[in-house]
């Protein structure tokens, strides 16, 4: 088991360093210096300016050191908690990021309360008894959510009860302070798109143990159905799910950007998508770092989770 | 036992044309032609023809379309999800021809659906530009479906060359394969889409590359799947022990074994795909205006947030839900079909 | 005659499934009497139904399945009329079962003590957590398990197929109930392993008084467990009796014919050829009317066969001896059937294949953090050394993990062998990977494999499968030349034409058999070996499958490397016989010198493990204990001293043991004296024919 965990992690540090490399030589291209400074200068002023005064901006910017040096400086820096500094916000990375990162968090933490119950209950439902009305039903509310994309999602809720009803803002951006209700449309859309997933897998998890002969034993054994669902079946039936559930971190991160772009919600997505437009690259850098660690570690969290879950595995 | 040959009985025209080969050459005739009209309109114009290589695609639709009714007669999820997607599929092969307005050309600024001027309707309205938005919609379709079929097809000849390759020959390659995309996958798809999109520029060949990067590790990890647990099986054994070569164990024992499962995410990938170039488009990295195209009207359209003018978003938002609806119900009919037999 | 109620009756019974192409009967008007003790066996071949009758029993068909006529009677009272409290409180207390893949009838993520007290839990009142444990723990002593209290802190997946079919038993037995259920309780064990749950389920009859069902489709375990027995073919019950009544005086021709097609290990293939039925199982909604089995059968007439639903009639001989035939009472049982022409012995030519000390490692990681792990040493293959000859069947017999199919895999190319020799003709093959080796030499040997549902390609035809042979070893190469090769290869294994057209899903097990046997012999080998060909076939087909593969191999004076773990196959027709186990050759001679003394100990286990559908043949009873141990770590000294029921402390675990020469060419390696392995008594006696 530790060993497991351990070279998992060992994995995790082998890709983040990857890429981290690839990204520090992606973005050393001259393409994204210029980029840099047209945002920053402005179009006409960079085409104008001659090459020495460039090369004297970059200097400035610390931008002309040669890239294995600045990976190294970085990484150095990384490993004190410094992420390097925002061109865009003129702050530090991990000051602009610690702010976005907290409220995606918040986000992501209503998205999950409200969807694992949710689909798991659903799921279980459906699974319970395969070809039955529950399961139909539950079977086609996950297609239909899931066929919907989060961008759709959003529109259809935002004209209906924004819009149509009054009930809730349309917009995210809290430029009025912190507001409850305006994180009420993210949260749904999220949750609605990603329900429909996970009640499947769900489903298709409890289906095929109610199926196996272990049940069938457990049945012809002659205990009642509450303890044949709630000790036999439950228990293997949820280890998939888990590992889906996990996953869905990796996923919420894809997911986050559109949302918090449409509901202008100032999250670590729209950070992301913004840092990425102007060229600030060591927020993109930061961000991705980010995001990839979240991804990895919750395969790391999901795979372990299945052994630990898996006394088949745990014990082999 | 017998000795006498048999005559292999007459065909008739629909079993003839429900053979493997015929259903490939029906598929080409209906996608090239879409794909050359989009990517290569230019050219074409310039040419002459732009309009005329289309219209092969048109019957081959309409005799592809009746053919997957016929087949999956006992699938109502599969009938529904079909007609949806050859519901699309159809409006972009014959847009051309159908009697609409100039999809680019302002008319009349936000008219609302039913609006009538001089002898035009706006039956869904117009933009905030005055384009007519029912034109834009069906219009919009082509774009979508030629990026997102194109980019499938790409990430999948790719995904299933290293898959192959990872679950037949295994050893070395399956290690440098498998980390390569583990190191791909540990990227958020949006994420990936973001920087890769963000580096190349905005286009539609990019979102094919944006693509290939994001969906074949995951293509990589079911064929090699499929071909781990298909490799030990006697028929690879007996290929193996006269002596084929591993090429053509891979492309002609193997592949064709893993087709069913492959064909059903390929409809899945097809949904991913179009939510993606969708998306993309509305977050400014994907295909560029003035060509309609439904993320591009709502990103255009949302920053109108007046229930009045809700009909500008909801449009192209409907029209993309129904072909991801579409291609995820055709994906769970076809399933549910290769489960049954 | 007796006023006893019966512990379960089944009425006129018949269960249907329901499908989206409509009803499929699967059993139709299934009768049975089971008395207070008795144990009644259930044999027919796969969809006979058989496995359906025990579970409505349970009365559990799943939610397509229902009973369309007839009733149970469980002591007397209509199952069919209980409530489902009723039904749970009868199941696992007073009707229990166990079934066929021990392995998958356990919970795997629950340990076994759990899962066993759970039926004193819930089926005694008042039965304290400790004491259904304590019961749980007694009852895995009496299935003769060792250390119970570790077994029962084990999750499932971390004891033996064995020991899981023994807590599967402990567990059907706890309640003390009136009735077991065995649905095919050993199909998925090794021989050895099956004689023991076989020998502990003959005591339990006798021990607990249960009254069983016993459900097989080998008519030795029926013979060796039950006192009678039901015939079921194709969904009815065609023969009901005694044990002695149907086994000697059967009065059915489907009864019949299936003693005819299993080999027994009294005869071989030159004394008695196998007679395998004709024609194939019809599926169940292309059943024809009247008898199932009439166009299977020798004595069909027209107009009487073929008319109406069959009764089951009682013979008037024998004890409640009852048969579905219009015309038993017209056919001849006296009258042997006509046997097909044995043909003569062939003499074995030249040697065509020589093994020399071969031998076979892996080197197996135990998982370190970093790739530094420990390297374990698997010796698949220890010191091989035999000889096969020019149209000489050599068999190779052993149970899971001998090393059968990885000697398999050296000789075909696929794996290199570690050391030794193996020399095909004069051209070393041991080092030699299947790459390398040029067309003919690749065409000279070939493979028929084990599971028919595998060896064949799914995605090509069976022609362009058996003609790919054929180009690719030059046989022909013309297209035409080709087609009409494969047309040949049919005819040979007797299967129409144009099947050449069909893909593998359109044929029957039994048919993608024959075009695998089509296909090893496309390229006119020298040597062909077949791993375990028949096993996973019915076996009516079997018979004809095996006739095949022998006919052909005598009229190409092929050698036939045969890959078995069924002795009685083996004996039919195999020259001569290598024994193998845990990848080492306990002895070799031939076929007479294997079934006669001296033996191996293993041998003799293997013999006595057997089980033999003939009355007249006694057995002397060699039952091992303990478990077949792991390849990756054998024991030390002689790998089978673990089991061995002679193993001498200090001499045994310790050295290897010496290989003896008892006639030319027939090896024993073991550490008893020559004249103790001579003065063993022979495990399978004939009694002689009693005056019928």
């Amino acid at each position: 088991m530790l060993k497991l965990i351990a070279r998992r992690l060992l994995q995790m540090v082998i890709i983040m360093a990857v890429v981290s490399l690839i990204l520090f030589l992606v973005f050393d291209s001259d393409k994204f210096k210029k980029q840099i400074a047209t945002a920053e200068l402005g179009g006409f002023s960079v085409a104008a300016m001659s090459d020495h005064d460039y090369q004297k901006w970059l200097k400035d910017k610390g931008l002309d050191v040669p890239v294995y040096e600045r990976y190294a400086q970085w990484i150095g820096g990384l490993l004190q908690g410094d992420f390097g500094k925002s061109f865009e916000k003129d702050a530090p990375v991990s000051k602009v990021m610690g702010e976005r990162l907290l409220n995606t968090g918040i986000l992501a933490f209503w998205v999950f309360f409200l969807m694992i119950p949710l689909s798991l209950i659903f799921g279980i439902v459906a699974g319970m008894k395969e070809g039955s009305f529950q399961d139909r039903s539950v079977s086609f509310i996950a297609v239909f959510t899931t066929s919907i994309p989060e961008i759709a999602t959003a529109i259809l809720l935002t004209v209906i009860i924004a819009l149509g009803l009054g009930w809730l803002p349309s917009k995210s951006a809290m430029t009025g302070g912190w507001n409850s209700l305006e994180l009420v449309l993210p949260v749904l859309t999220l949750v609605l798109y990603d329900f429909g997933y996970v009640a499947r897998m769900t489903r298709a998890s409890m289906a095929e143990v109610m199926t196996s002969q272990y049940i069938r034993t457990a049945v012809l054994k002659g205990i009642p159905y509450a303890r044949v669902i709630m000790r036999h079946a439950l228990r293997n039936a949820l280890i998939a799910p888990f590992t889906v559930i996990v996953l869905q971190l990796n996923w919420l991160l894809s997911g986050v950007v559109v949302v918090e772009v449409f509901f202008q919600y100032n999250g670590f997505g729209k950070m992301l998508l913004e840092a990425a437009l102007f060229g600030d690259i060591y927020v993109v850098q930061a961000a991705t770092l980010v995001a990839v660690f979240v991804a990895v570690l919750s395969q790391i969290i999901s795979d372990v989770g299945y052994t630990f879950l898996n006394p088949r595995i745990r014990f082999s | 036992m017998t000795d006498t040959t048999m005559p292999a009985p007459r065909l008739s025209l629909t079993q003839r044309l429900k053979r493997p080969r015929a259903l490939i050459v029906l598929s080409l005739l209906m996608v090239i032609p879409l794909i050359a009209y989009v990517m290569f309109g230019e050219p074409l114009a310039r040419a002459g023809i732009r309009e005329i290589v289309l219209i092969p695609a048109i019957p081959a639709t309409l005799i592809l379309y009746a053919l997957a009714m016929a087949s999956w007669r006992e699938s109502w999820v599969a009938i529904l999800g079909g007609t949806l997607v050859f519901f699309w599929v159809f409006v972009a092969v014959s847009v051309p021809f159908l009697p609409l307005l100039d999809p680019n050309k302002p008319i009349r600024p936000f008219a609302p659906p039913g609006t009538e001027v001089g002898d035009i309707t706006f039956w869904l309205g117009t933009d905030l530009k005055g384009r007519d938005m029912l034109s834009r919609m069906l219009w919009g379709c082509q774009r979508v479906l030629v990026w997102g079929v194109t980019a499938t097809a790409v990430a999948y000849v790719v995904g299933c060359i290293f898959g192959l390759i990872a679950g037949y020959i295994s050893g070395i390659w399956d290690e440098i394969i498998s980390f390569i995309s583990n190191v791909l996958l540990s990227f958020p798809v949006m994420v990936l889409f973001i920087l890769i999109l963000n580096y190349l520029g905005p286009s539609g060949f990019n979102i094919v590359i944006a693509v290939t990067f994001a969906s074949a590790p995951a293509i990589m990890r079911i064929v090699r799947g499929l071909a781990l647990d298909n490799k030990t099986r006697d028929y690879v054994f007996a290929a193996q022990t006269r002596g084929e070569h591993p090429f053509r164990i891979m492309v002609v024992e193997l592949l064709p074994n893993v087709r069913g499962p492959i064909i059903v995410d390929a409809c899945l990938r097809l949904g991913y795909t179009t939510v993606a170039i969708t998306t993309l488009t509305f977050l400014g990295l994907g295909l560029q205006p003035p060509d309609a195209d439904w993320g591009l009207m709502i990103k255009e359209a949302s920053n109108l947030m007046v229930w009045q003018f809700s009909y500008m978003l909801l449009i192209p938002a409907l029209a993309v839900s129904s072909l991801i609806l579409g291609f995820n119900l055709m994906a769970d009919g076809l399933r549910e079909m290769s489960l049954r037999d | 005659m007796n006023d006893v109620t019966p512990v379960l009756e089944c009425r006129n019974l018949s269960i249907s499934y329901y499908v989206r192409a409509g009803e499929i009967p699967a059993v139709v008007d299934f009768n049975l009497k089971l008395m207070p003790g008795e144990a009644h066996g259930i044999v027919g071949e796969s969809g006979c139904g058989k496995s359906t009758v025990a579970l409505a029993v349970m009365n559990y068909m799943g939610n397509n399945g229902g009973i369309t006529n007839g009733e149970i009677l469980f002591e007397g009272r209509d199952m069919r009329t209980m409530s489902a409290e009723e039904l749970r409180q009868i199941r696992g207390s007073k009707i229990s079962m166990v079934y066929q893949e021990p392995m998958a009838s356990l919970n795997p993520a629950m340990r076994i003590g759990e899962q066993l007290a759970e039926v004193p839990l819930y089926h005694e009142e008042e039965t304290s957590k400790e004491a259904a444990y304590d019961r749980a723990a007694q009852m895995l002593a009496k299935v003769r398990l060792p250390d119970p209290l570790r077994i029962m802190n084990s999750y499932p997946h971390q004891i033996s197929g064995g020991q899981q079919q023994r807590v599967v038993i402990a567990m059907a037995l706890l309640a003390n109930p009136r009735l077991l259920l065995l649905d095919e309780p050993t199909t998925a064990l090794d021989v050895t392993v099956e004689a023991g749950i076989v020998e502990l389920i003959k005591d339990i009859s006798s021990e607990f008084g249960t009254s069983m069902i016993y459900i097989s489709h080998n008519l030795g375990l029926i013979l060796e467990t039950c006192d009678r027995l039901t015939v079921m073919y194709s969904g009815e019950a065609v023969e009901n009796g005694s044990i002695t009544d149907v086994f000697n005086n059967m009065r059915h021709p489907y009864t019949r014919g299936l003693f005819s097609s299993i080999p027994l290990p009294s005869a071989d293939k030159n004394a008695r050829p196998l007679l395998p039925i004709r024609g194939q199982l019809p599926l169940p909604h292309e059943r024809p009317d009247g008898c199932y089995f009439g166009p299977r059968c020798d004595y069909f007439e027209a107009g009487r066969c073929d008319q109406g639903l069959i009764p089951m009639e009682d013979t008037g001989a024998g004890e409640r001896h009852a048969v579905r035939c219009t015309r038993y009472s017209e056919i001849d049982w006296s009258k042997p059937l006509e046997l097909p022409d044995a043909g003569d012995p062939v003499e074995a030519g030249d040697v065509v294949l020589n093994v020399q000390q071969l031998q076979k490692h892996y080197e197996i990681e135990t998982g370190g953090l970093f790739l530094s792990g420990e390297k374990k040493t698997v010796k698949a293959n220890e010191a091989l050394d035999f000889r096969a000859r020019e149209a000489e069947t050599v068999a190779i017999v052993g149970e899971s993990g001998c090393g059968k199919s990885t000697f398999a895999k050296v000789l075909m190319g696929l794996e290199a062998a570690t050391d030794g020799k193996v020399t095909l003709d004069n051209v070393e093959l041991g080092q030699l990977a299947v790459q390398k080796r040029d067309a003919d030499t690749i065409s000279r040997l070939q493979m028929v494999f084990q599971n028919p549902f595998d060896t064949l390609n799914p995605s090509h035809t069976v022609g362009n499968q058996i003609g790919r042979v054929i180009r690719k070893f030059g046989v022909e190469t013309d297209r035409e030349k080709v087609e009409q090769r494969v047309h040949e290869l049919l005819d040979i294994v007797k299967l129409p034409r144009d099947f050449a057209k069909r893909r593998p899903r359109q044929l029957s097990g039994g048919q993608k058999q024959r075009v695998g046997i089509a296909r090893a012999f496309a390229g006119d080998p020298k040597v062909v070996i077949a791993d375990e060909p028949v096993s996973a076939l019915d076996v009516s087909v079997q018979a004809a499958v095996t006739g095949l593969l022998m006919d052909i191999q005598r009229e190409n004076r092929t050698t036939l490397l045969f890959i078995s773990h069924d002795l009685s196959v083996v004996r039919y027709l195999s020259d001569r016989i290598v024994v193998m186990y845990l990848g080492r050759i306990m002895e070799k001679g031939t076929t007479d010198e294997i079934f006669t003394p001296p033996y191996h100990p293993y041998t003799e286990a293997l013999l006595s493990a057997v089980p033999i559908a003939d009355t007249s043949v006694k057995k002397r009873k060699v039952v091992l204990t303990g478990e077949l141990p792991s390849p990756a770590n054998p024991p030390s000294g002689c790998v089978f001293c673990t089991r061995c029921p002679y193993a001498m402390p200090g001499v045994c675990d310790v050295t290897a043991p010496p290989v003896r020469e008892f006639a030319p060419r027939h090896n024993i390696a073991c550490h008893l004296e020559p004249e103790q392995l001579t003065a063993m008594e022979p495990v399978i006696t004939i009694e002689e024919e009693k005056a019928a």
